[in-house]
């Protein structure tokens, strides 16, 4: 059924291709734009933005969400910033230096033409998020201000303090409110999408629950876009919220659509510690602390003394000393690597020994706390709260985490699947990062794909299909009706011994530790073994109590662990056939006489899509494989030394 | 440590609650408030009985999802921040805890401690907002915003949401929060062109869910986790004062 995959990229020279794309795109007439129903799954910085434009563009659009409010998806929790490539601060950025910074920062494995159109627009981003009264940081001039952040040189981030992903989605929120207030968008909050429906080959339409009363509904649309963010939740313990799932982007898997490059997750090099067995989650500290934190550890393995009396001849910046030119802001991957080494080497400190130092003192030196406070106040805030600590009198502790998943539904250019009609976009696609994102670079991606691309693209797909959207009453909506009615009633009826989130931890651990910061081909082939077991278990012995036609939490979180516990095999599946190590994909077997990821660009210079094989055997997904052609960047290893 | 919890049960919203005790064992003071329900609900499902139902998404105090009162104060002890923030080195070992859900009449309870909050987005939806379309921003760097104005904006944008200003106002009012979305539009160039009807249609709406008046009892700002300052109540009461005296005058 799917030949070869084909990106569909536009011909021209790389600065001309989106513009080329646009004059000559199809488009679907303002008149007739009402008679088209789009499905947007999501409200966060991608499906927020996209379904406030969508309505603001004269369509139909109805909109979902888990949470009770589309004001609450994961984005709001984002923290440092967004990059543009506006060049306010003059010190030499360009579309094209965020571009080639956001390539090479993705290691070359991802596409030249798309993350170019995302630098692209990048600028017009701040422009919009300014008109709708966004406060980003500015300077006593008035002008916008801006921070530098990991993988760059030029500083191009612009931030609201610490929650510029909260100032973002209240953003796209409030332009989502509009339209639901104009009556172009209809909210579905608390309703989770459980399945994808397909009719004759095509998206249109999804089934839902209602978390509230536990109602199971089909929806009928002209189109369906995903925006429903990453998988990190799959290792149980990550910087996600808790709801944050794959089970919209794997159940479309399972109907045919491809999901590439599954194992390149990013594990974030500051994060707060593994502190107690009963942890849910774990937080991020900002990326952007590493403006002014040094990163260092004990030059001495086992040095016991409390930090103030290490002297600093005693100390070891490893990341001043090992990339002198990026320092502490080297990209995200190398950074997490670095102190997983030092830990390894019986150098890492906290009670754990799983932690490093993140150190402000030489700022507050040279700055005063005030500045300090004033740039991170809610970070050293948040960081008091969990820890107990106060960071400006003693550095913090931090170590890496799960973060955010580069891998995610294949799509082409225009942001469409390989299943016509179904749209991915934001951390749901998997199109722009490659192996490693860049800081401040999802928040680009999520609003360039929500209020500058696919309002763009929808209508080449659209523009053909007018008029035939189905009816809810057909026999494809019911069959998926009464699958998902079924494996409701399934998870009910076990009423085995062993609670959801036990199943959630055991599976998480397993992957951190084989599938997470290195991985080796042994140990994939154990996670491989004990997964399809862990999965049997859960289906023997899940105890899921209540009703399904109540709000009923326990039985929300089965369904996505479900989800992950089969999704997991095809990411160690995804690892083990990668036989390259690229950005956050660190195989062991493939290192540099120093240790950093060592390229095959000869054999794995492309996407690896992976295609549903059906009857629950996940084991074998048949693998597709996307030739990511460079005719720009040159291919070199990345040194940031 | 170890607690005697009390939690608010309730099955749906026709059905009568009460508060029903619990014992939480073995409690590492580095625990949140919200895992040791986690594992107080663990324990329930190993005894076969339904845990506790309880939102929260996050938990790190920027969703607004989370919506405890702890011990009669909304989102608990530890001010500011919510109650996903709190941390049971707060309380004394032996402690007994009273958990119930966020109370305000325009927060109809669904079950246990887990209300439904949407009219908070309804206030929003009549006029929070600045009709920016998507393409038609100038250069962002073409209006100048002084620096103490967007910082104030700022400052007002903080707020996540939660409810807990009406929840813990006597009078169940919502002006902490529509106060807080009004000036943050209010203090930027931006959010001009539409200043006189956004806060004449967001009143309205507040009022029209239910919520009550402001008598200055200073409870939100009490238990706000963004520590949005009352002092916006003012600058709301002057916002409508002024659009209403515009409206009057024709304008
Ligand atoms: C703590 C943290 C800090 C970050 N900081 C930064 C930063 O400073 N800069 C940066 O660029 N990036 C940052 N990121 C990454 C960035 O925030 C995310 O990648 C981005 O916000 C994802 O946006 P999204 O719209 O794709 O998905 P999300 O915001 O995750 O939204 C997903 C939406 O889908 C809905 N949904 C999910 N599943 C279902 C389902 N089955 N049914 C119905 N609805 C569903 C959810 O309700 C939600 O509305 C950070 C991430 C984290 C975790
Ligand atoms: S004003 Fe404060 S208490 Fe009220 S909703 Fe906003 S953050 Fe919550
Ligand atoms: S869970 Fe998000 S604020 Fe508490």
């Amino acid at each position: 059924m799917i030949g070869n995959l084909d990106a569909r990229t536009p011909h021209g020279p790389l600065a001309q291709k989106w513009t080329n794309h646009k004059d000559h795109a199809r488009l679907v007439a303002p008149n007739n734009r009402r008679k088209f129903e789009i499905i947007v799954v999501g409200s966060g910085l991608a499906g927020g933005s996209a379904a406030a434009t969508l309505g603001e563009l004269g369509y139909n659009v109805k909109c979902f969400c888990y949470q009770d409010s589309p004001r609450r998806a994961h984005s709001i929790a984002a923290q440092g910033g967004i990059n543009a490539a506006k060049n306010y601060q003059n010190d030499g950025d360009s579309v094209f230096r965020l571009f080639y910074d956001t390539i090479k920062g993705g290691d070359f494995r991802a596409r030249e033409a798309n993350v170019y159109r995302l630098a692209e627009v990048s600028n017009l981003i701040i422009d919009q998020c300014v008109e709708q009264g966004v406060p980003f940081a500015r300077e006593y001039s008035g002008l916008l201000a801006n921070r530098s952040f990991g993988g760059a040189q030029v500083s191009r981030t612009f931030y609201a303090r610490g929650q510029t992903g909260q100032q973002l989605l209240l953003g796209a929120y409030q332009a989502l409110c509009r339209q639901i207030a104009a009556g172009t968008v209809k909210m579905f909050p608390q309703t989770e999408m459980l399945d994808l429906v397909l009719v004759d080959g095509h998206a249109k339409g999804i089934i839902t629950r209602s978390l509230v009363t536990g109602k199971i509904e089909a929806h009928a649309g002209d189109a369906v876009v995903l925006a429903t963010g990453g998988y990190g939740n799959v290792f149980y313990l990550s910087t996600n919220a808790r709801g944050c799932n794959v089970t919209a982007t794997y159940r479309a898997y399972k109907k045919g659509a491809l999901f590439a490059n599954p194992c390149f997750t990013q594990i974030h090099p500051t994060c707060i510690p593994v502190s107690g067995e009963n942890q849910s989650k774990l937080t991020l500290m900002s990326e952007s602390l590493r403006n002014d934190g040094r990163v260092w550890v004990p030059k001495q393995a086992g040095d016991q003394r409390p930090p103030a009396q290490i002297p600093e001849t005693e100390r070891d910046y490893y990341l001043e000393r090992k990339y002198p030119s990026f320092g502490n802001l080297a990209p995200r991957d190398i950074s997490s690597r670095a102190a997983k080494e030092v830990c390894d080497e019986g150098r890492g400190v906290g009670e754990s020994g799983r932690g490093v130092y993140l150190d402000f003192a030489d700022a507050i030196a040279r700055l005063g706390e005030s500045t300090i406070r004033e740039r991170y106040g809610n970070l050293f805030h948040i960081y008091e709260k969990i820890t107990g600590e106060n960071a400006y009198r003693r550095p913090m502790r931090i170590y890496p985490a799960v973060h955010y998943t580069m891998g995610g539904l294949w799509v082409d250019y225009n942001l469409m699947s390989n299943v016509p009609g179904l749209h991915v976009i934001g951390e749901a696609n998997f199109s722009d990062h490659g192996a490693n994102r860049l800081g401040a670079s999802a928040l680009m991606q999520g609003l360039a794909d929500g209020y500058f691309v696919l309002p763009y693209t929808l209508p080449a797909y659209l523009a053909p299909q007018i008029g035939k959207r189905p009816s809810v009453d057909r026999p494809e909506f019911r069959e998926a009706e009464d699958d998902v009615r079924a494996r409701t009633g399934k998870m009910l009826a076990i009423n085995g011994t062993r609670s959801v989130d036990s199943f959630h931890r055991e599976l998480g651990l397993l992957l951190w530790d084989k599938c997470g910061m290195a991985r080796n081909a042994d140990g994939l082939r154990e996670a491989l073994a004990r997964i399809p077991q862990l999965r049997e278990e859960f289906w023997r012995d899940v105890r899921v109590l209540g009703e399904g036609e109540a709000l009923n939490q326990s039985l929300e979180r089965a369904g996505r662990v479900a989800d992950f516990l089969e999704f997991a095999e095809l990411m160690c599946t995804d690892a083990l056939s990668r036989d390259e190590s690229c950005g956050g994909h660190f195989r062991e077997e493939h290192q540099t006489p120093d240790g950093e990821a060592l390229r095959d660009d000869e054999n794995f210079a492309d996407v690896f899509a992976w295609e549903y094989q059906g009857n629950g055997s996940v084991a074998a997904p048949k693998l597709h494989r996307e030739q990511l052609v460079f005719e720009t960047v040159q291919l070199t290893q990345r040194s940031y030394k | 440590m170890r607690f005697k919890l009390k939690v608010w049960r309730q099955k749906n919203p026709k059905t009568k609650g009460k508060l029903v005790e619990y014992q939480a064992t073995n409690v590492s003071p580095n625990t949140s408030f919200l895992e040791m329900l986690d594992v107080v609900n663990e324990g329930l499902i190993a005894k076969g009985e339904e845990p506790i139902a309880f939102d929260s998404d996050c938990r790190e105090g920027i969703c607004g999802t989370c919506s405890l009162t702890i011990n009669g104060e909304a989102h608990g002890p530890d001010h500011p921040g919510a109650a996903c923030e709190v941390y049971m080195r707060r309380f004394k070992d032996g402690a007994t805890i009273i958990v119930e859900p966020f109370r305000a009449k325009p927060f109809p309870l669904i079950k246990d401690l887990v209300v439904d909050r949407s009219a908070l987005d309804r206030i929003v939806q009549a006029g929070g907002f600045v009709a920016a379309r998507a393409g038609s921003a100038p250069e962002a760097n073409a209006t100048l915003v002084p620096k103490q104005d967007a910082d104030r904006a700022m400052e007002a944008a903080a707020c996540i949401g939660c409810g807990a200003c009406a929840a813990a106002c006597p009078n169940a009012s919502a002006m902490l929060f529509t106060a807080a979305k009004v000036s943050h539009l209010a203090f930027l160039p931006q959010g001009q062109p539409e200043r006189t009807s956004r806060v004449l249609k967001m009143v309205t709406a507040m009022d029209a869910e239910g919520f009550g008046n402001c008598t200055n009892t200073y409870e939100c700002e009490a238990v706000c986790p963004a520590q949005i300052s009352a002092s916006y109540i003012a600058k709301l009461n002057r916002e409508y004062a002024v659009a209403s005296f515009r409206r009057k005058a024709g304008e």
